[in-house]
């Protein structure tokens, strides 16, 4: 039986164009507005060669540590029972939905000289986590590691589990059966949540400038940069955005498998 | 050498209790309808799931004996398990799944991977050494996951429904096999199985659970000739009554009818009649069969070139005709009709 196709909804499709619109016109105006000539110029500056630097430092030493400390996390969450897990998953998924700014007032509440924790930190190591680059690393694994956690919770828990009962039966180890079959098994997953940190922890702005400052060199990672430049250097900022938005573009390709449906 | 186990386990559901024991070279098979416990009884002797109570020993040496406070964990226990679908670990290559065992269990690398080329010559599937398992068939697959439980020699072999992952035509070459490598194995094998082919093709002894509870073992031939169960009569396509006899009448448990047999004797009762036994006739017949009772067809099922036809009324019974019957008698759902038996069919033993 064949039927007559039916009109698709105008209205609809109509709100959803101006929808796509709303999102595409931002992208073509920061490439209208980009100087492109000077571009290569306007990146090599001294001060946009040092926030790229220390954005990359940043970055990755808050994927390193999302991992480190994400993986065991992401295990207890989704392979032990105990009283409270729902209040513990809800407490790392906060830093998700949070502003950020009120994260940076928090690591301040924590880690400041007069912090709960940092007071401490000083007085018994004199480690000071405001305003230096580890503050800058700290507030960007806050942001960042609820990602990370998520995506490999939510691997480890659609993962088969009777492939480690099989490795226990075949005479592995607890650290064996994680090491050969769980972790390859999860790894595409595990690489996602790290690119989706990182990106999470370049971009961060709000916890990074409350928290560790805006110190050239130190703590003035990228966003930070731009931020500033919009004032000074309209045509630096522009270049060091398109930067991010390239870093961006690359991460949405890497994780097409994930996200985008294949037609 | 004996593996026993005497296991009690409370799983909500499904109250298991059964004790069992198996001799090095010996074949159990664990026989039973979905849900009666075969599975978790793997696992529990695999130490994949610890028990209640009871005792389980694996040559000899006490594996979990929840009252003495002892439990072996899986990686720890001499036991090779064949899984259902195989669970072939979708990362490694055939050779690397069969190497993991001796490589988890301290072997170096090289030493680890040519006694697992030796496995896989053993299995006849040398060639697939560098496959991955999304690669290869059911039947290969199976062979893998064989070879992957027997290269780490266990003293207990465990196997959950081998072959029921197989289409009708490896299925056969896989279970003859199958059943050439449980002769040459020396440890002892529990296989897990519906299937009663299985069961008569690999197994010495079957043991038949139900519910949790071992309702009959012994060797097939003990089994199929004095089933003990309407789901071993049902494996085997007999029909099973139960009753009380007293002399040569066996007064039905659930049903009016009445059963005569040759041989008569007092107590509780199984009777049971083949199939092909029960005549049917349209009209009530005068003859020499002392068995006659009132039916009505309650449907057919076709098996092979013959017809069972599922009759219910006095006596609830399977008969077998073949389908020039059916077309000549024209039978049809709901007829009634009626059936009947010689004394000298119905096989009669103390319940």
């Amino acid at each position: 039986m064949t039927r007559a196709r039916r009109r698709p909804p105008l209205l609809v499709v109509a709100v959803a164009a101006v929808t796509v619109a709303f999102f595409a016109l931002p992208l073509i105006g920061l490439f209208k507005r980009a100087s492109w000539a000077t571009l290569v110029d306007d990146l090599t500056t001294t001060e946009s060669l040092t926030a790229l630097r220390l954005s990359l430092v940043c970055s990755l030493s808050a994927t390193a540590l999302s991992v480190l400390f994400g993986l065991p996390l992401a295990w207890v969450l989704a392979r032990l029972r105990f009283p409270g897990r729902p209040l513990v998953r809800a407490l790392v998924l906060l830093p998700l939905v949070l502003p950020p700014v009120v994260g940076g007032v928090a690591l301040l509440a924590a880690f400041s000289r007069r912090g709960i924790v940092g007071e401490h930190l000083y007085d018994w190591f004199g480690i000071q986590l405001t305003f230096t680059t580890a503050g800058a690393v700290l507030a960007e694994t806050f942001v960042a590691l609820p990602f990370f956690v998520i995506t490999v919770e939510a691997a480890l828990r659609s993962m088969n589990t009777r492939y480690e009962d099989v490795a226990a039966t075949l005479g592995a180890s607890r650290w064996t059966v994680f090491r050969r079959v769980t972790l390859p098994m999860i790894g595409p997953s595990v690489v996602a949540g790290a690119v989706l940190a990182w990106a999470r922890a370049l971009g961060e702005f709000g916890a990074t400038i409350t928290f560790a400052g805006n110190i050239i060199g130190k703590t003035q990672t990228l966003p930070l940069a731009v931020y500033l430049a919009l004032e000074s250097n309209p045509d630096v900022a522009v270049a060091m955005s398109l930067v991010l938005l390239a870093v961006s573009l690359v991460v949405i390709v890497s994780l097409r498998d994930r996200w985008l449906e294949r037609s | 050498m004996t593996t026993a186990a005497s296991l009690r386990l409370d799983l909500g559901t499904l109250h298991l209790d059964i004790d069992l024991t198996v001799e090095a070279g010996e074949v159990v098979a664990l026989l039973g309808p979905n849900g009666a416990g075969k599975t978790t009884v793997l696992r529990a002797l695999a130490g994949l799931q610890p028990i209640d109570a009871g005792r389980l020993t694996i040559d000899d040496q006490v594996v979990d004996d929840p009252a003495a406070g002892r439990f072996v964990p899986a990686e720890q226990r001499p036991v090779g398990v064949v899984f259902q679908d195989y669970l072939l670990f979708p990362h490694l290559t055939v050779l690397e799944n069969v190497a993991f065992g001796p490589r988890s269990r301290g072997i170096p690398r090289a030493e680890a991977r040519s006694q697992a080329q030796r496995w896989l010559d053993r299995v006849g599937i040398a060639d697939l050494a560098g496959q991955r398992p999304g690669k290869i068939s059911g039947g290969q697959a199976q062979r893998t996951a064989l070879a992957r439980a027997l290269a780490t020699e266990p003293r207990l072999l465990l196997l959950d429904e081998p072959l029921a992952a197989l289409d009708a035509g490896t299925r056969a070459s896989v279970r003859r096999d199958l059943r050439r490598h449980l002769i040459e194995y020396d440890g002892a094998t529990v296989l897990v199985t519906h299937d009663a082919l299985d069961a008569l093709a690999l197994a010495d002894r079957i043991v038949i659970l139900e519910a949790g509870s071992v309702t009959q073992t012994g060797t097939l031939a003990e089994v199929t000739t004095r089933p003990r169960s309407s789901y071993v009569a049902d494996l085997i396509g007999m029909n099973l009554l139960r009753g009380r006899s007293t002399g040569t009448v066996i007064d039905l448990d659930d049903h009016p009818g009445q059963l005569i047999t040759a041989e008569g004797f007092d107590g509780p009762v199984l009777a049971l009649i083949h199939p092909n036994a029960v005549s049917l006739h349209r009209i009530e017949p005068e003859g020499s069969a002392r068995n006659r009772w009132h039916e009505r067809i309650t449907g057919f099922d076709l098996l092979g070139d013959r017809v069972r036809v599922r009759l219910d009324g006095e006596v609830p019974l399977v008969a077998e005709v073949t389908p020039a019957a059916v077309a000549e008698m024209a039978l049809a759902e709901g007829d009634t009709l009626w059936a009947t038996v010689k004394a000298t069919e119905v096989t009669a033993y103390p319940s």
